[in-house]
């Protein structure tokens, strides 16, 4: 989409014009609708920290601080928080290197029908992925027979690679469209480069801003899946949203690790969107075809 | 069209992801249209023998038999209900949000990241807090979650049963908190699409005599509908292949918040019928392309338009 980054930052004095009426008003407004949105985050951290849940008290703060809650939900969570470590980085990763190939093509090095090409990858963007759940199932049960390892976090790492190629494509090649001048590459091409070498040593080094975006968004969009995990992995090779869902389902009455549990799964892409807020915000904008 | 020996390593370049795109997207839909077409029996014992009963005729009988069920129908309802009320919510929500702010005001980055933080969270551990704040008891002592809330600060008048209430709009309670997640990246939109305007042509405006109000209206609303339909393909879109959350709240097999999406996981595992689940999967994804393609093809155009 047309919006870019650097434009969601403020040039203008701050409400110079605004009468102070409407100013108080304004800041009220704000801080009552930041109370609302952070009510859910009020209950999860309170909750975390008490010792013994009452129903009764569940509005009001922890009398005495506990962390067992955050104790025995980290040690549930741990193995599925390193298993999903693994996989949100590397399909991250991969899904990247294979956006940067697919949207240089797109965007400078078109071959015939490379425009239709790119429409059918952006309509597999927006795919509900019920629609390829079902055979996508037993096509993983059918390669599993042969490979056994083909299971658990690798299944995944490749699904998410997959079906993150079209937002990456897409986010690379408007980013080159504006990043990598034609003329460049024609000087380039004059030189007697040949389009891995303008690849490797024209484009690639300049590809540092789009990766991050599609890094970022890819990472997060990996780390809360549910739909795939739920379908393709099981208690005992399954993502943190597995293990979550598994902690907080059933009968379990220990609220305090439930909602600690909660804020464990959360906690890396909280602190990605709290460390690289910008960038994340910038994914959401090229995301925004999404 | 350039010499093969130039495009030729374009191609080759793609190759990877087009092979890859073409098995697992289009191949797997047609798979799953395929499996959609399949006559089905089942197995059922009938005076202490088993017996092959057909369970779907084949082809567009099984589509009609499924839109004509009543499971399906009151899925379809509760999709609509929930579709209107994200959508409208998160719009309504993004936009006032992205008013308060686009002037500026001091601490601005800070609203903006606690507006847009519950994006970051997923809807799994979203669903598991919220599960508990839209839980159903009511009254003194009863009551936990938001009716707590409530009867605490002496609104007992808004107790409700949310999702779980017996009512034809109970889905719209299932849309508080897909709204609570996605309201923020709205209103990011928003935001960058306000920044996107001048300050020239607000001053403009002004001085032709324009008040802040007809400002907005006539310069700047209408230099924000391009962005204002791109967020209502997202959320729309969303919505109806929404399924983590509701699995999340209502958990796996609910009646009540069933929509399309978990009725397909309650049809493959609960009622071990694929081609049932298979059926419902296509119709969804005619449903999010009858949306998507449209606006595939207008961007497309206008951008080819832009040059």
């Amino acid at each position: 989409m047309a919006a870019d980054t650097s434009t969601i930052e403020h040039h203008g004095a701050p409400g110079t014009r605004s009468a102070g009426w409407a100013k108080v008003l304004r800041v009220a407004l704000l801080v009552l609708f930041a109370a609302l949105v952070l009510m859910p985050m009020y209950v999860l951290v309170v909750t975390s920290l008490k010792s013994t849940v009452t129903p009764s008290g569940a509005w009001s703060l922890p009398t005495d601080l506990s962390f067992d809650g955050w104790v025995s939900a980290f040690e549930r969570l741990a193995p599925a928080l390193v298993r999903t470590v693994v996989m949100a980085v590397v399909s991250a990763v991969l899904a990247t290197i294979l956006g940067a190939m697919n949207g240089f093509v797109f965007a400078r090095w078109q071959f015939p029908g490379a425009q239709t090409v790119f429409t059918l990858f952006l309509f597999g963007m927006f795919i509900p992925y019920q629609a390829v759940m079902i055979p996508l199932q037993s096509m993983m049960i059918d390669v599993q027979s042969v490979f056994p390892w083909f299971e658990g976090i690798v299944v995944l790492i490749a699904v998410h690679t997959i079906f993150g190629i079209p937002i990456c494509t897409l986010i690379f090649r408007n980013y080159y469209a504006t990043a990598v001048p034609k003329e460049i590459l024609e000087a380039a091409t004059v030189d007697g480069a040949g389009m891995w070498r303008i690849f490797r040593s024209v484009v690639i080094p300049v590809s540092a801003p789009a990766a991050v975006v599609t890094l970022i968004w890819q990472f997060t969009s990996a780390w809360n899946d549910f739909l795939f995990a739920l379908f393709l992995t099981n208690r005992n090779n399954g993502p943190v949203t597995y293990a979550l869902n598994e902690l907080a389902g059933g009968q379990n009455p220990d609220y305090a690790q439930i909602m600690a549990g909660v804020l464990i799964a959360s906690l890396p892409t909280l602190l990605v969107y709290i460390v690289l807020g910008k960038y994340f915000i910038g994914g959401l904008m090229s995301g925004s075809v999404k | 069209m350039q010499r093969p020996k130039n495009w030729l390593p374009g191609l080759l370049m793609v190759l990877p992801s087009i092979i890859l795109v073409g098995i697992f997207v289009y191949y797997l839909i047609a798979q799953n249209i395929w499996t959609s077409l399949n006559v089905a029996t089942r197995r059922v014992v009938v005076g202490g023998k088993f017996e092959e009963r057909s369970i779907h005729e084949g082809g567009y009988r099984n589509y009609t038999e499924l839109l004509g069920s009543a499971d399906y129908q009151h899925a379809l309802w509760n999709l609509l209900v929930l579709t209107v009320v994200f959508v409208v919510g998160t719009m309504i929500m993004g936009l006032l949000w992205s008013i308060l702010l686009e002037k500026g005001v001091r601490g601005e980055g800070v609203f903006r990241s606690i507006y847009l933080f519950p994006m970051a969270v997923s809807f799994i551990a979203a669903g598991v807090v919220w599960r508990w704040l839209l839980s159903p008891a009511k009254g003194e002592g009863a009551a936990i979650g938001l009716n707590q809330l409530f009867v605490k600060l002496g609104l007992d008048g808004l107790q409700s049963s949310w999702w779980s209430a017996d009512s034809r709009w109970n889905m719209a309670a299932m849309a508080l908190p897909a709204i609570w997640q996605l309201s923020g990246y709205i209103m990011a939109l928003f935001l960058a699409g306000f920044r996107g305007i001048g300050e020239d042509q607000r001053e403009a405006a002004r001085i032709d005599g324009a008040s802040e109000w007809q400002v907005y209206r006539h310069v700047l609303f209408p230099q924000l509908s391009p962005i204002a339909l791109s967020a209502l393909i997202i959320v729309g879109h969303m919505s109806m292949k929404m399924f983590d959350l509701i699995y999340a709240i209502a958990g796996p097999n609910s009646y009540t918040a069933s929509v399309p999406a978990t009725l397909m996981w309650t049809q493959l595992f609960a009622q071990r019928d694929p081609v049932a689940a298979a059926v419902n999967a296509t119709i969804i994804l005619v449903i999010v392309a009858v949306v998507v393609v449209p606006y595939l093809w207008y961007t497309n155009r206008t951008e080819r338009e832009r040059g």
